[in-house]
């Protein structure tokens, strides 16, 4: 009973507090540090120099509100820290999560709290709607997205254009040409990660899209359609007029399904070089700069992923989402100051990063490369959809020698069978979205 | 062992006069003594064997969420499925060769030791991998089989040893280009045209790095048509703005090629390119010829074998198995063997036996308890074999070297996460394990009374 009592005292004295506190600001003209001591935790994945990015980005917030901001980093086992936190009782305030089905099975579980109206009028604001939808769950908007990758980036090497003179290519047909005159001068076209089934389900997706259209990819991403749809056929016969042609596959089918993702990027930036071109996301420019001596935007270059057969602007991203598990003022702030062009600003300005917030000014980009990568993103628009093996069911999207990775490593080592692979991609995926 | 040997003479004197003994005669060994003492080890051992090896019994009958009984279908689910099927054989094949492969090592190893002087040493040498993590193992080697002959020591072996016998060739990978009049045939690229004396022909090659065409190489240029000779050019015909198939400036001939004309399937000239790329063939009967340039031209050079490749991988890492776990065969049999009583050796010897004879008629027969016991522990090793599948199979060829182990830890905890069939997996293997264990078991059991 007395224990009721003391905590009682001390929410009102609280309460009192922070009423002054807010009293005090307005009369002092809003400077805005209504949020003195009140704490915030936020989970995220994020470690080493991107966790001391992050860091400045919470520390701005502090400077605006004055709440204190605690992030713990969880790395890749965010989502069993996160899960375990929110059974146990004591959920974070704020949550960055890269997995859209998380926040899908976190909203449904009731875990998480909609977005205020305020942030929600923000994200309608400064984002393509497609990336409201993305937050959205059963008309609720539950999420932020803050960090956004592009996925649709082909990255190459200038010296290997320069000696057949060739330029970026804009459509498949010239990626094909390019990719032919290459060969030429005795090194394939493309070095492609097939040991990594990652790798290959983004190629398939960047192909998807362009051939089949946002609409049918979303349909396939909730397996609305089948996979032994004709719109997956054309894809997959798209995909063969390169990887059928062991002359522009460095290694040919066999040898690609031996090379790992890092190995395929040295492949075409190391010495000697044995391809000219790889195709992978943003973070294809950090391997190469920790990798090879190849300068980023001199010796290496990207173009973005070709349009098919006249397809527009289109872009494969990942991204991760702020999250909010806990309804108070501080928590609410920090969502409004996420959500707003001021946070990306701060981790822009640092260097790797890309915001899907179109609001931040191009400039605030520390180079080219960045600086393209965001337009690109943001350029887009509304065709930009999210990774669709990252929305599937893990057991099909996510998981090594099994379901659609393994899949479309067959498919890498035979391309001919494209009949075959449509089966197995179907029954796999039957079996795992009916669990 | 020591609970079963407690209880039983207990249990049979309790079974012939319980009521004499009421007061027992010899208290330490009481059964009703022993309980109090016996129970933190029993407490201890239901609740991390006992409880989960139920436990597990008892999911395998229930679906993923563990609340709906569904019978025997995981059961059915785990033999139809061709993953688990593949982790079957994967595993016949293990228990087959590898446990087998190691105590025959280390017998081997351990009767050939015994002799030297630095025994000790040496078995230590063989001991050590052991005293790594299979995990570590596993990335050792991965970057063994390597399948670039740069990373890969095996490979880097195989490709050193290949071209100690074979010459590579000058200009790997390079070929006519698409829509030239030549075709690769078994014997090399072969004209589909004839030419006679007195023309020039133009052989445009691609697929080959304009800068590892040798120094002393030439800008090439046609040479001029003369009726009583077949000339021609070998270029590579790549360069900046170039045009296909022509003569473009800044392209140089590929000088040391070997041409041959051919005539009704007869070579009847060979020749080889100078530093300009030209070819002559000066004293051609008339007539119409086939060109050809064989393949010793253009050959790739080796590259070893794709170690992680699908075919290859379970060979593979059975082989680093074997690596990993000799020493420890070899200890137990050293072990063994420094048991043997010497004068029954000495007899044998005596009696003129061979080493060869005394090996396989009293060092064998007299070690043969020790080496079953190594044989059914490395069964059981093998069955639960995990690490060294995850870390050496590339994901493109994981599925090909499952185990049921992997596959167990990949069903119930993997993507997916279906505990159901991950414990029906669990209890199978259970049951696969069983037999030997209870061998070892008896064993022991044996040798103690």
């Amino acid at each position: 009973m007395s224990r009721l009592k003391v905590t009682a005292a001390l929410v009102a004295a609280i309460a009192t507090l922070t009423a002054c506190g807010g009293g005090g600001t307005t009369a002092g003209g809003g400077d805005g540090k209504s949020l003195s001591g009140q704490t915030v935790e936020v989970v995220g994945t994020w470690s080493g120099d991107e966790q001391l990015r992050f860091e400045q980005v919470l520390s701005a917030f502090k400077e605006k509100t004055g709440a204190e901001v605690r992030y713990t980093p969880a790395g890749d086992e965010l989502p069993t820290v996160l899960q375990t936190r929110v059974q146990g009782g004591t959920p974070p305030n704020v949550a960055l999560v890269a997995q859209p089905g998380l926040v899908e099975q976190l909203a449904k579980a009731g875990s998480l709290k909609p977005l205020s109206a305020d942030v929600e009028k923000l994200v309608t604001e400064h984002n393509a709607a497609v990336w409201k939808k993305l937050g959205t769950f059963e008309g609720k908007l539950y999420g932020v997205y803050f960090k956004a990758a592009n996925k649709s980036t082909v990255w190459y090497s200038e010296k290997a254009f320069g000696q057949v003179g060739a330029e970026p290519p804009k459509t498949w047909e010239d990626f094909l040409k390019v990719g032919r005159a290459v060969v030429d001068t005795g090194q394939a076209a493309v070095s492609v990660g097939g040991a990594d089934g990652w790798t290959l389900t983004d190629w398939f997706e960047n192909v998807y899209l362009r051939t089949a259209g946002p609409e049918n990819y979303d349909k396939l991403a909730k397996h609305e359609i089948p996979w032994t749809d004709p719109s997956v056929r054309k894809a997959l016969e798209t995909l063969a007029q390169l990887w059928g042609d062991p002359r522009l596959v460095d290694g040919g089918g066999a040898g690609a399904l031996q090379t790992e993702f890092p190995k395929s990027v040295i492949n075409v930036f190391g010495e000697p070089p044995k391809a000219a071109m790889v195709f992978e996301a943003d973070f294809v420019a950090s391997v190469i700069t920790t990798n090879t001596k190849a300068k980023v935007g001199e010796d290496a270059k990207f173009f973005k992923f070709p349009s098919i057969g006249g397809s527009k602007d289109a872009v494969v991203a990942g991204g991760d989402v702020a999250v909010q598990l806990k309804d108070d003022e501080a928590t609410n702030e920090l969502m409004k100051f996420l959500a707003s062009p001021d946070a990306g600003k701060v981790w822009a300005q640092l260097g790797g990063f890309l915001s899907p917030n179109k609001d931040i000014p191009e400039d605030n980009y520390p180079d080219d490369v960045t600086r393209e990568l965001a337009k690109q993103l943001v350029d887009a628009g509304d065709n930009v959809r999210f990774d669709m093996s990252d929305l599937a069911p893990a057991a099909f999207g996510g998981t090594k020698g099994a379901g659609e990775w393994k899949a479309l490593q067959d498919f890498l080592a035979n391309p001919a069978d494209i009949d075959g692979t449509l089966q197995r991609l179907e029954s796999e995926a039957a079996k795992a979205y009916q669990k | 062992m020591t609970v079963t040997a407690t209880r039983s003479p207990a249990g049979s004197r309790a079974g012939g006069g319980r009521r004499k003994l009421a007061v027992d005669p010899t208290p330490g060994r009481s059964p009703r003594q022993a309980v109090p003492f016996l129970l933190p080890a029993l407490l201890v051992l239901s609740a991390l064997v006992l409880y989960p090896l139920v436990y597990s019994l008892v999911r395998s009958f229930f679906d993923r969420s563990g609340s709906t009984f569904v019978g025997v279908s995981n059961y059915v689910n785990l033999f139809t499925d061709p993953r688990t099927l593949t982790a079957f054989k994967n595993n016949v094949i293990w228990v087959v060769v590898a446990p087998a492969v190691v105590t025959g090592l280390g017998l081997i190893f351990a009767v050939l030791t015994e002799r030297i002087k630095w025994a000790t040493a040496f078995r230590l040498v063989l001991f050590m991998p052991m005293a790594i993590s299979l995990f570590a193992s596993g990335i050792i080697f991965r970057l063994v089989y390597e399948e670039d002959p740069k990373q890969g020591v095996v490979n880097a072996v195989t490709v050193g040893v290949h071209d100690l016998f074979s010459d590579p060739s000058p200009y790997p990978g390079a070929r006519p280009r698409d829509g030239q009049p030549f075709t690769p045939a078994e014997e090399g690229f072969t004209s589909t045209k004839t030419f006679a004396p007195g023309t020039a022909v133009s052989v445009p090659l691609v697929g080959f790095q304009p800068g590892q065409i040798p120094k002393e190489a030439s800008p090439a240029s046609q040479p001029s048509s003369d009726a009583r000779e077949l000339r021609g050019v070998v270029w590579l015909d790549v360069s900046v703005g170039g045009k296909a198939g022509q003569l473009d400036q800044g392209e140089r001939g590929m000088p040391g090629l070997v041409v041959e004309a051919v005539r009704d399937g007869q070579v009847v000239g060979r020749t080889t390119t100078g530093n300009d790329g030209r070819f002559t063939f000066p004293d051609l009967t008339s007539g119409d010829y086939t060109l050809r340039m064989p393949p010793s031209n253009f050959a790739l050079p080796f590259r070893g074998l794709t170690w992680l490749g699908p075919s290859l991988i379970t060979p593979v890492i059975i082989s680093s198995w074997i690596w990993i776990m000799t020493g420890f065969a070899i200890t137990f049999i050293a072990a063994g063997l420094s048991a043997i009583p010497r004068d029954a050796l000495e007899a044998a010897r005596v009696d003129g036996a061979t080493e060869w004879q005394v090996f396989k008629r009293v060092t064998v027969p007299l070690l043969s308890p020790v080496l079953l016991v190594v044989f059914v522990t490395l069964v059981i090793n093998v069955l639960k074999i995990f690490e060294l599948v995850f870390v050496i199979a590339p994901g493109s060829v994981q599925e090909e070297a499952n185990v049921l182990a992997l596959q167990m830890w990949q069903v119930s905890f993997g993507a997916g996460g279906d505990q159901g069939v991950g414990s029906a997996l669990a209890v199978v293997l259970f049951l696969l394990v069983a037999p030997a264990m209870l061998f070892n078991i008896r064993r022991f059991r044996r040798e103690q009374s």
